[in-house]
């Protein structure tokens, strides 16, 4: 037996702890494939603005700089993007059940990596469904606000659904894959009732509006609805947001810990 | 007796390099005691076989070297670095025994994925010839053949040429063909230089694929040799007596004496040659009714590896 000395010169460990556009790519072309979460993330609030955002009275009605219709379409892209971005953290559980976890920590791959590449493509999603509405909103020509304002709006609710990347990811540790996403489906129904996406708080009896500005999806419906109101910022909802973040994202990283720790 | 390989049979002496180090390995999961002292080292180029039967220990150990899980005592290395450190170099990899696959993605898609995680990977078209997988390529996952699948765990093993692959029970539910196929595979690649690491509860794969086999039992060595040392360890007899108030000790220094087992009034002894265990249990001790039975290598491996054999047996 002859063996030649392992030459390891050439070797060294990937940059940025292995992220990388091609992954990126395969894990969104593996997202958009998933025909119910397209559905549900992109189909859903279109046909919900279509059946909602349409009705007559909306477009002649005045909403801060804009109409009605323009508030509730912005309404229904931050609901088509939350979800969009909570299925896209959640598809960790999946990627754990099937064992596809333990093969990355067979390559060099961080956990810090994998994340940033969960939530990108997260985030990529998110932007389709955000796109999907503002331009079934455009097409319909129902909606109404000076252009700035619909940049503005859309690009907060894209930015706010970061929030919900957070909370997919902490569910996806947290909950086996078999029910994730129905279990996750049906909590964004409530929380986006909670939040006022779908009618108005005030319309809700006192006692469940003042619990209802404690839910996570609140205070952001307020904060991607102020450039069109023109009203200024409740502070009290920048905290519920930030306060959010900091419990989904430790919540995800205390879970994540747990998962991946070399017993 | 425990055959203990000698440095002199490892390759060109001690200017091989050394792929895999373990020192003293302990691994408690609560109050099981999986691992119990493993001492091991692994040279480059190696086909090394763990063998033995479930709940020895093999899958720790394994773990142990893949990074996977920490050792509760003892030191592990892996070409000298961290077991963490030489995956990121791409100098080690692991065949999954089931699992590990996106049953949502392509053949194709699942290979790019992981060959963009290492720095250098081998072409993704050269990576699914070799392992024979192209006219699937674009598959999903899910709809491909358990055999398929091997095939593509095994493809990603490869993807970052390691130095070292190891296979924890491989052919876990692979028909017979599928079982030689994958072998004839590893062999050619191990003829490359690679040093190749296998778990198994198969003694013939372990037999026929590797150069030396690591007989594990309830998480301690009870064996390290060649195949052929481990052979003849096997085709031995063994020679039954009655003898009151034997002592272990006093039975294992017969000459020939591989292990030895006493049932309370009855002795087995294990020895190559068994004439010559019969010969000294005649003329120096009382020990009467006498028998003596070829063994095959089947009971030879139970012998070592059985849970019974653990304690009364004199392997140590």
């Amino acid at each position: 037996m002859s063996t030649i000395a392992p030459d390891f010169s050439q070797r060294r460990p990937p940059s940025l702890g292995g992220f990388n556009l091609t992954a990126l790519k395969v894990e969104v072309r593996r997202l958009t494939r998933n025909r119910r979460t397209v559905i549900i993330s992109i189909v859903a609030p279109v046909v919900f603005f279509l059946l909602f955002g349409l009705n007559r009275a909306y477009d002649s009605l005045a909403e801060g700089h804009g109409n009605v219709a323009a508030f509730v379409m912005i309404s229904l892209a931050l609901y088509g993007a939350v979800i969009a971005t909570s299925f896209g953290g959640a598809m960790v559980s999946m990627e754990r059940a099937q064992g596809w976890s333990r093969q990355l920590r067979l390559t060099p791959l961080s956990p810090v990596a994998y994340v940033v590449i969960k939530v990108l493509t997260a985030l990529v999603l998110g932007a389709c469904s955000v796109t999907a509405v503002y331009v079934v909103g455009a097409v319909t020509n129902k909606a109404s606000m000076p252009t700035g304002l619909w940049v503005a709006t859309g690009v907060s609710v894209w930015i706010g659904s970061l929030l919900f990347a957070a909370f997919g990811l902490f569910l996806g540790y947290l909950l086996p894959a078999e029910n994730v996403l129905q279990l996750l489906g049906i909590i964004l129904a409530l929380l986006s009732f909670a939040g006022g996406l779908f009618i108005p708080i005030s319309q809700f009896a006192q006692g469940v509006q003042d619990v209802a500005k404690w839910t996570p999806l609140y205070g952001l419906n307020q904060l991607v609805h102020t450039p069109l109101l023109g009203n200024g910022v409740d502070w009290t909802w920048v905290v519920n947001v930030f306060a959010w973040l900091i419990i989904f994202s430790g919540g995800a990283v205390w879970r994540m810990r747990k998962d991946t720790a070399r017993v | 007796m425990t055959i203990t390989r000698t440095e002199s049979g490892i390759g060109p002496g001690g200017a091989t390099p050394v792929a895999v180090q373990l020192t003293g390995i302990h691994k408690n999961f609560g109050p099981v005691r999986a691992v119990t002292g493993v001492d091991l080292r692994v040279t480059s180029g190696e086909i090394v076989a763990i063998l033995g039967p479930n709940g020895a220990g093999k899958t720790s150990t394994i773990d142990i070297i893949l990074g996977l899980s920490q050792p509760t005592s003892g030191r592990v290395s892996v070409y000298g670095m961290h077991p963490r450190k030489a995956i990121t170099y791409g100098l080690v990899s692991a065949v999954m025994q089931t699992g590990g696959l996106l049953k949502d993605l392509t053949v194709r898609e699942t290979v790019e994925y992981i060959a963009s995680l290492f720095v250098h990977s081998q072409p993704t078209g050269e990576v699914l010839a070799g392992a024979g997988i192209t006219d699937i390529a674009d598959r999903r996952v899910g709809k491909c053949s358990g055999g398929e699948q091997q095939r593509l765990r095994f493809a990603l093993a490869l993807l970052s040429d390691p130095e070292l692959v190891v296979l924890d029970e491989p052919t876990a539910g692979m028909d017979v063909e599928g079982r030689r196929n994958f072998w004839s595979a590893i062999r050619k690649d191990a003829e490359q230089g690679r040093t190749v690491l296998f778990a198994t509860h198969y003694l013939e794969e372990a037999d026929a694929y590797a150069d030396r086999i690591v007989l594990l039992r309830q998480g301690e060595i009870v064996a390290d040799g060649t195949a052929a040392e481990i052979k003849a360890m096997a085709v031995g007899r063994t020679v039954r007596a009655t003898l009151a108030d034997a002592s272990e000790a006093t039975l294992a220094r017969i000459p020939g004496a591989d292990t030895v087992e006493i049932r309370g009034e009855t002795v087995l002894i294990h020895a190559n040659d068994g004439d010559a265990v019969a010969r000294f249990l005649l003329t120096q001790t009382a020990a009467k009714d006498l028998e003596i039975t070829a063994r095959g290598i089947e009971d030879a491996f139970i012998a070592l590896t059985s849970d019974e054999a653990a304690g009364t047996g004199a392997s140590r």
